[in-house]
């Protein structure tokens, strides 16, 4: 590992601890409900010792917006994340390890999705579905699992052809467990590239659907409240200036972590 | 111009594309209440029997199949649906809107291509240095920014504070201006959406350009090139970034789809009156037949730049050109 690659890792995984924490702690950080009128509307960043970081036009606390915020980033982040790629393990290995019209069938299903842009097919679906954060995170998911499933598959087509395979098929295991429990755990190891990736880019969709109007009503979201900053833009910038350098930071902070757990498992690059 | 590459590209777009005309399909199946619910929620006014009428005479009580059936043959004679927020057909619509959108586009993804060019083979020329360092931090931390977010921060500094540029819109509202003035009218107000834009995407290019290059510089042939003592300028700009174009390409139309869906977002900050907004509007007044036929339309928009970047490929890296001649085809 370089020094600056070093760098940016620890920098990463500072990040990403600090923001876990910040979630977890959100209920004692800032008790009750971040949505509540709890001060005099429109109050400045530092000028009252209970907001350090004002109040919105409502008298809701910017500073427990930001960390209740974090709970719904990270988590639907997460979540969408690992929807995603489990979506784009479970094709890309039965793609891959079936072949034939299988996989000819999938893969067109693959190209098709990715096609589709995917922001539009996320909004579409949360429109149809319903601003839930449950439907936002299916939305994030069915959108973003092909690169996962193309990558499973080239490695699967790679990783099937060895010895260690052939051995098991010989001893006479079941197809499906050789695919899963022999030939996919072997495929693995590049994805965790993909992880840190689409974690991040899971953050930046959640925030952009909300900003716009289509996250969960009933939860208070970093793309929220910068949608809300933004009537007041010329007066009060630090309404919006401060949750997207929340979200800026969290999306650093998964995707550096990423790159590192990759450079340190031997993945791509 | 290839045109047997072209129409076997053409041909290899039929499925993708109708499987995602099937997709579109399903997801209006899965919505809560139909067309006719939003229009009658939209107008304030209906009773039982105007809503069956309305039903009955846009096909919504036929069976799922005859649905089906039906859209199909519509789609295929490029009728994209009745739009009912607007009142008008929904191709007319998007039409209208399309065209602003891929200026959009088309403006970031040169800009952004060219800059991480740039940056990207500067990084890679200075490897190691400050300038690699800084390069490639810059563009780690604007991946990491939310496209709306930098958008509103350009507001605020470059509409707001400074003044220089119009805070929204892609024409000064009631200027009648002369054809050039209109231009530079036009130039002007997308030059915060384009750049910001832009910037979203370019750290990709950047870290492509750059690994691209260091690569070049390891390989046989530029170690040839210098051993032959050719200029260290023509070694750097012929024999390492020449290669290192193509991935940068191929990338552009990778991310074609991404840039798209990210341009309702900065649409929507901007005001400006494109596809993606459009999209939004559709949205909040629930008027499916025009969100199904921008997800179409979208879909298209991908399918034609990639098809449009192969060909460049091809003009770039003439081995692919001639490989595909000699075999008659990929």
């Amino acid at each position: 590992m370089t020094p600056l690659a070093r760098g940016t890792a620890a920098v990463g995984a500072a990040l990403l601890a600090a923001g876990i924490a910040l979630a977890l702690a959100a209920p004692w950080l800032a008790p009750g409900d971040p949505m509540n009128m709890v001060g005099r509307p429109m109050l400045p960043p530092l000028a009252d010792g209970r907001f350090p970081l004002g109040t919105d036009q409502l008298g809701r606390d910017v500073l427990a917006g930001l960390v209740h915020g974090a709970r719904v980033s990270l988590a639907v982040g997460a979540a969408a994340a690992a929807a995603a790629i489990g979506v784009g393990i479970l094709v890309g290995t039965v793609a891959g390890f079936l072949g034939g019209l299988v996989d000819d069938a999938l893969m067109r299903l693959t190209e098709a999705a990715q096609t589709i842009p995917t922001f539009l097919l996320a909004l579409a679906l949360v429109s149809v579905l319903g601003a839930t954060a449950g439907n936002v995170v299916v939305a994030i998911a069915l959108s973003s699992w092909p690169p996962t499933a193309r990558l499973v598959r080239a490695e699967v087509l790679r990783v099937r052809t060895l010895d260690y395979v052939d051995a098991a098929r010989l001893a006479g295991r079941a197809p499906l467990a050789i695919a899963f429990l022999e030939v996919l755990p072997g495929a693995l190891a590049p994805v965790v590239a993909l992880v840190g990736i689409t974690v991040g880019e899971a953050i930046l969709v959640e925030s952009a659907l909300a900003f716009l109007g289509l996250g969960d009503p009933n939860l208070q979201s970093w793309g929220t409240m910068v949608a809300n900053g933004r009537a007041n833009l010329r007066v009060m910038p630090s309404l919006v200036v401060l949750p997207g350098v929340a979200i800026a930071a969290a999306v650093l902070a998964v995707s550096l972590t990423g790159d590192a757990l990759a450079a340190r498992l031997g993945g791509r690059r | 111009m290839p045109w047997r590459f072209l129409g076997r590209r053409l041909l290899q777009a039929v499925p993708v594309l109708a499987i995602v005309a099937v997709a579109v399909f399903l997801l209006l199946e899965l919505a809560e209440g139909d067309a006719v619910d939003a229009y009658l929620a939209g107008t304030g006014a209906g009773d039982a029997g105007l809503a069956a009428a309305l039903r009955e005479e846009y096909g919504l009580t036929d069976s799922l199949p005859v649905r089906f059936l039906t859209y199909a043959v519509r789609l295929a004679t490029l009728d994209l649906g009745h739009s009912f927020a607007f009142s008008r057909p929904v191709a007319g619509v998007i039409g209208e809107r399309l065209p602003v959108t891929l200026l959009l586009m088309g403006s970031a993804v040169m800009l952004s291509g060219a800059l991480g060019v740039l940056l990207g083979g500067l990084a890679a020329w200075r490897a190691g240095r400050a300038a690699d360092l800084s390069i490639t931090v810059a563009a780690l931390v604007l991946n990491a920014m939310p496209g709306f977010w930098l958008g509103l921060l350009g507001l605020i500094l470059f509409a707001v504070k400074l003044r220089w540029l119009p805070l929204g819109g892609i024409g000064t509202i009631g200027a009648d201006l002369p054809p050039l003035a209109a231009a530079v009218d036009l130039a002007r107000h997308l030059v915060l959406p384009v750049a910001t834009l832009a910037l979203t995407y370019l750290a990709l290019y950047v870290r492509l350009m750059r690994a691209a290059m260091l690569d070049a510089a390891g390989s046989g042939w530029v170690l040839a090139a210098r051993a032959r003592g050719l200029p260290e300028a023509r070694v750097l700009l012929r024999h390492m970034a020449r290669p290192a174009l193509l991935p940068v390409v191929t990338m552009i139309g990778l991310q074609a789809g991404g840039m798209l869906g990210g341009s309702v977002v900065i649409e929507s900050v901007f005001a400006i009156p494109g596809l993606g907004r459009l999209a939004f509007e559709a949205v909040s007044q629930r008027d499916l037949p025009l969100l199904a036929g921008i997800l179409l339309a979208g879909t298209v928009t991908v399918v034609a730049v990639n098809i449009i970047v192969d060909l460049l490929y091809r003009r770039l890296d003439p081995r692919v050109g001639d490989a595909a001649a000699r075999e008659g085809g990929r």
